[in-house]
């Protein structure tokens, strides 16, 4: 604390022009900083010095091959003794599946308000670990681009913890359905959601059976995951393609009995299945194109049909650039993307090179408004730059307050990926609140005996990094400054940590 | 009411204002409108029951809501000899018909056919007849725009909704933890100066500005209250500070509700829908008592982007619709009324054999609504809403 302090007063004493006038030189030029903002959550020691080490054309290789996904050794302990980790979902989907029925043993009794608070609890717990893990590998993991398309697309095909099994559900999604396609081909990523119980639960799937169709999932795959709303598929193509989804459903229960052509199919070791008996097998007309009644085949006819539209590549591609580049990405940029996923069989980490080596991304840097999840994530990284000792639990109510906690969005549609989401009047009061927050050490893993305390955060990285870049306005406020506290406040307030 | 009977309902009746009220309080002679929008599409048709129409028995076997029957609490409550109520509404809403203070505009909606949640909601926001996107503002921004400072605006919702972008810094707060202190003065000011010359500004000093005075009004009462911290759970919860802050401060307000995407186990008299519709007919009762005298001033819209397929699906719910029932309250409205062109509820009728059709657009009514209101002229309200023509229903 004696260090801290002393640093500190140097800095405010001196003020900080004359400060910057001894400054060393900096680290890292002010547009590759911008850079590195950009394909990381955010620049921390680390990365800096690997980039200084690598250049922009490497570093970028790394990030797109994503192959280093090693945690620090106590955070990885941490991931390791959550209960997520050792959970099997169909064991855990069978277990649900018992014990609900338990509950309900004669069809009637509601659980009790006791196994209800419980049930809830248990549910809670598990979204909240699946949070944290998610949280903890985008603050501590190398592959940093991989960590921020996670976050993408568990958002692009979005799925709400506060339904049904959904909170017994939500980890392994994230783990099996999402994670190991993040930069991998889409096709492959439509398909991992579509047969994960997760997704399925969500859009009311389970439920969309021959006679008893339900077009939720229908729409919302076309609409919202791989075509976009203005793609020119109709009423009927929604219909014809809720057909085709008839009877891809979860097995909850596994049945003991086979029923010969009538069993279920398992898909994967998901717990999903394909129930021939709740099939649809009529022919089916998509988009113009003849699907012959034949089972789960016809699905994966259907999601090749539907990757392979032009509009799929414009509509992916468009979304990417509003989160990578700018929240009105021009037109020539969606265009070079939508050929790079044609013709690389919509192949994430191609699209994203064709994006980060476009003219359009070096002329947006420092100019996308960092949402709630970049701000959060790269304030953290900032401030502990590579330690261990934080805990993201709290940032977990931090991401609530703000409007944009994972798992935590209702409609099938997303958070929104553009400034207009996240900069309103009660957002900017809020995002300053935790900046305080953060200041202040909230974020430090301490057990009963210790304090927490501010994160240093006047050290050497701002002073080799941020400081030569800082606005006059903003050197003005951190002056003003009457204690660590406040210091750190105003620097993580500031527009330049709040744009990258 | 007319505008006459705003102005001197309002000058009889001025509100006996706290300290935050005098610094604040908005021109006594105008009147306030807020819009309450129900996210997700919610199922007007077991809201406002058309129980003289077997064809709606005969459609949904599972979730009906039984004719009104003066022997069972489950049963509707009759509005006239078509139309009848949630019974769950009784005790709320119920009563503010009774007392002429709800009127329902049945065949209620947009032109947009999609069926698409986000694409409805966001055109209903717009406010713009279909295939128009020249504006990228929204319909409440533009009428505050129009009206000059004579109705402040405020979005009691954690981001700034569509229906108030492009209209310049428009507060926004979420009424959840509004109670607790944030920044003092000088740290208000240091944090506002580092957004000068840069697009956030308004927005960052107007946020400061909101959340302190929010929390020293809102902290004071609590402590007279010995209540402790907000913590506003739902519409509910929060519907009495929403007045309040209407009452004293702002006449311009939208606050959006979720929950209403009953694709499965909707239910009927009791369950799913019954239990939101329940929420929100507490939520605006309280809103229109806290209001006191000011409610007689007071017009609520509440509308949501579409209906619901009129025939229940297999999974005890509905599916995404279109025509839907819209709702207007206040203390001086011409309630107690069905409003609006209306068809017999029957399998002809319905649009595409599945759902309600849209009679009454949105957008006329609404602009028939604030003409009356505010007295606007037709080139006002083709600012407010382009290409469209104010339908008088009588409403105010």
């Amino acid at each position: 604390m004696q260090t801290k302090l002393s640093f500190f007063f140097a800095l405010t004493i001196t003020g900080a022009n004359a400060f910057a006038a001894d400054a060393p030189a900096p680290m890292i030029g002010k547009d590759d900083l911008l850079w590195l903002n950009r394909i990381t959550y955010g620049a921390d020691e680390a990365t800096i010095q690997q980039f200084r080490a690598l250049g922009r054309k490497k570093f970028l290789d790394v990030q797109l091959r994503a192959n280093d996904d090693h945690l620090p050794a106590p955070i990885q302990q941490r991931i390791d003794g959550m209960s997520i980790a050792h959970t099997d979902l169909q064991k855990t989907i069978e277990d649900f599946a018992k014990r609900r029925k338990e509950i309900k043993a004669d069809g009637k009794t509601e659980m009790s308000a006791e196994q209800k608070k419980e049930y809830v609890r248990e549910g809670a717990d598990l979204v909240r670990q699946t949070i944290n893990r998610e949280l903890l590998r985008a603050v501590y993991s190398p592959d940093q681009l991989k960590e921020q398309m996670v976050w993408f697309w568990l958002n692009q095909f979005n799925v709400f913890a506060r339904k049904g099994a959904e909170p017994w559900l939500v980890s392994d999604y994230a783990e099996h359905a999402i994670r190991p396609y993040a930069m991998g081909k889409f096709r492959d990523l439509v398909l991992a959601t579509l047969t994960h119980p997760a997704m399925l639960v969500y859009l009311d799937n389970v439920r969309n059976a021959k006679d008893h169709a339900n077009e939720n999932y229908a729409r919302e795959l076309m609409e919202l995951q791989t075509l976009g709303v203005d793609a020119g598929y109709t009423q009927k193509d929604v219909q014809e393609l809720a057909r085709i989804l008839t009877g891809v459903s979860v097995e909850f229960v596994p049945r003991n009995v086979r029923l010969g052509r009538f069993s279920p199919e398992p898909l994967g070791k998901t717990g999903a299945a394909f129930f021939p008996a709740r099939h649809d097998f009529g022919n089916k007309t998509l988009l113009g194109q003849t699907i012959r009644g034949d089972g789960f085949k016809e699905v994966e006819q259907a999601v090749d049909l539907l990757v392979k539209q032009p509009q799929c590549a414009r509509f992916v591609s468009r979304r990417m650039a509003e989160y990578f580049v700018a929240d009105q990405p021009p037109k020539e940029l969606v265009d070079a993307m939508a050929h790079t996923f044609e013709r690389s069989g919509g192949d994430i980490a191609e699209t994203l090179r064709t994006m980060f080596e476009s003219k359009a991304f070096d002329a947006s840097l420092g100019n996308k408004f960092k949402d709630p999840m970049h701000f959060v994530v790269s304030a953290l990284r900032y401030s502990y730059n590579g330690a261990t000792q934080m805990d993201t639990d709290v940032a977990v109510n931090w991401l609530g307050t703000q409007g944009e906690v994972p798992f935590g969005h209702q409609s099938p549609d997303g958070y929104p990926l553009t400034e207009s989401g996240w900069a309103s009047s009660g957002q900017m009061s809020r995002r300053f609140e935790i900046a305080r927050a953060i200041g202040a050490g909230r974020a430090d893993k301490v057990d009963v005996n210790t304090k927490q305390a501010p994160p240093e955060l006047a050290g050497s990285l701002f002073v080799k990094t941020m400081l030569p870049y800082m606005s006059q306005n903003s050197l003005a406020a951190l002056e003003k400054a009457k204690s660590p506290v406040e210091w750190n406040t105003y620097l993580l307030s500031s527009p330049e940590f709040n744009y990258r | 009411m007319n505008r006459r009977h705003f102005l001197i309902n309002t000058a009889a009746a001025l509100p006996a204002l706290g300290f935050a009220g005098q610094l604040f309080a908005a021109p006594a002679s105008s009147p306030r409108f807020l819009f309450v929008f129900l996210r997700g599409g919610y199922d007007c048709a077991n809201m406002l029951i058309p129980y003289s129409s077997d064809f709606y028995y005969e459609s949904r076997p599972k979730i009906a809501i039984a004719k009104p029957d003066p022997n069972n609490a489950n049963g509707a409550l009759a509005l006239d000899a078509n139309w009848a109520l949630a019974p769950v509404l009784r005790p709320s809403i119920g009563s503010l018909y009774a007392a002429k203070q709800v009127a329902f505009v049945p065949f209620a909606g947009t032109e947009d056919l999609s069926r698409s949640h986000f694409e409805t909601q966001d055109n209903i926001e717009l406010g713009l007849p279909p295939q128009q996107h020249a504006f990228n503002s929204g319909f409440l921004a533009r009428l505050s725009g129009v009206l000059q400072g004579k109705a402040k605006p405020i979005a009691f919702t954690d981001a700034l909704p569509l229906s108030f972008q492009g209209g310049g810094d428009i507060a926004n707060l979420s009424l959840r933890n509004v109670g607790k202190s944030s920044f003092d003065d000088r740290q208000t000011a240091i944090l506002s100066d580092m957004y000068k010359g840069t697009r956030l500004q308004p927005a960052v000093s107007s946020g400061l500005q909101l959340r302190a005075e929010v929390a020293q009004e809102f902290g004071a009462e609590m402590q007279k209250a010995n209540r402790g911290a907000i913590n506003a759970r739902g519409f509910a919860g929060q519907s009495d500070k929403l007045a309040e802050l209407m009452r004293d401060r702002y006449r311009l307000g939208f606050v959006d509700v979720g929950g209403w995407d009953t694709h499965v186990n909707e239910g009927g008299a009791e369950g799913q829908l019954a239990n939101n519709l329940n929420e929100l007919g507490q939520g605006l009762q309280t809103f229109a008592q806290t209001l006191g005298d000011e409610w007689r001033n007071t017009v609520v819209v509440v509308l949501s982007e579409f209906g619901r397929t009129f025939r229940e699906n297999g999974n005890q719910g509905t599916d995404h619709g279109h025509g839907s029932v819209h709702w207007v309250l206040g203390g001086s409205v011409g309630g107690g009324r069905i409003v609006g062109e209306q068809v017999a509820v029957k399998q002809d009728t319905l649009l595409q054999n599945r759902d309600y059709p849209v009679l009454n657009n949105y957008r006329a009514t609404l602009a028939g609504v604030f003409s009356r209101m505010w007295g606007l002229n037709q080139q006002q309200v083709t600012q407010v809403f382009p290409a469209t023509s104010a339908k008088d229903l009588r409403l105010v």
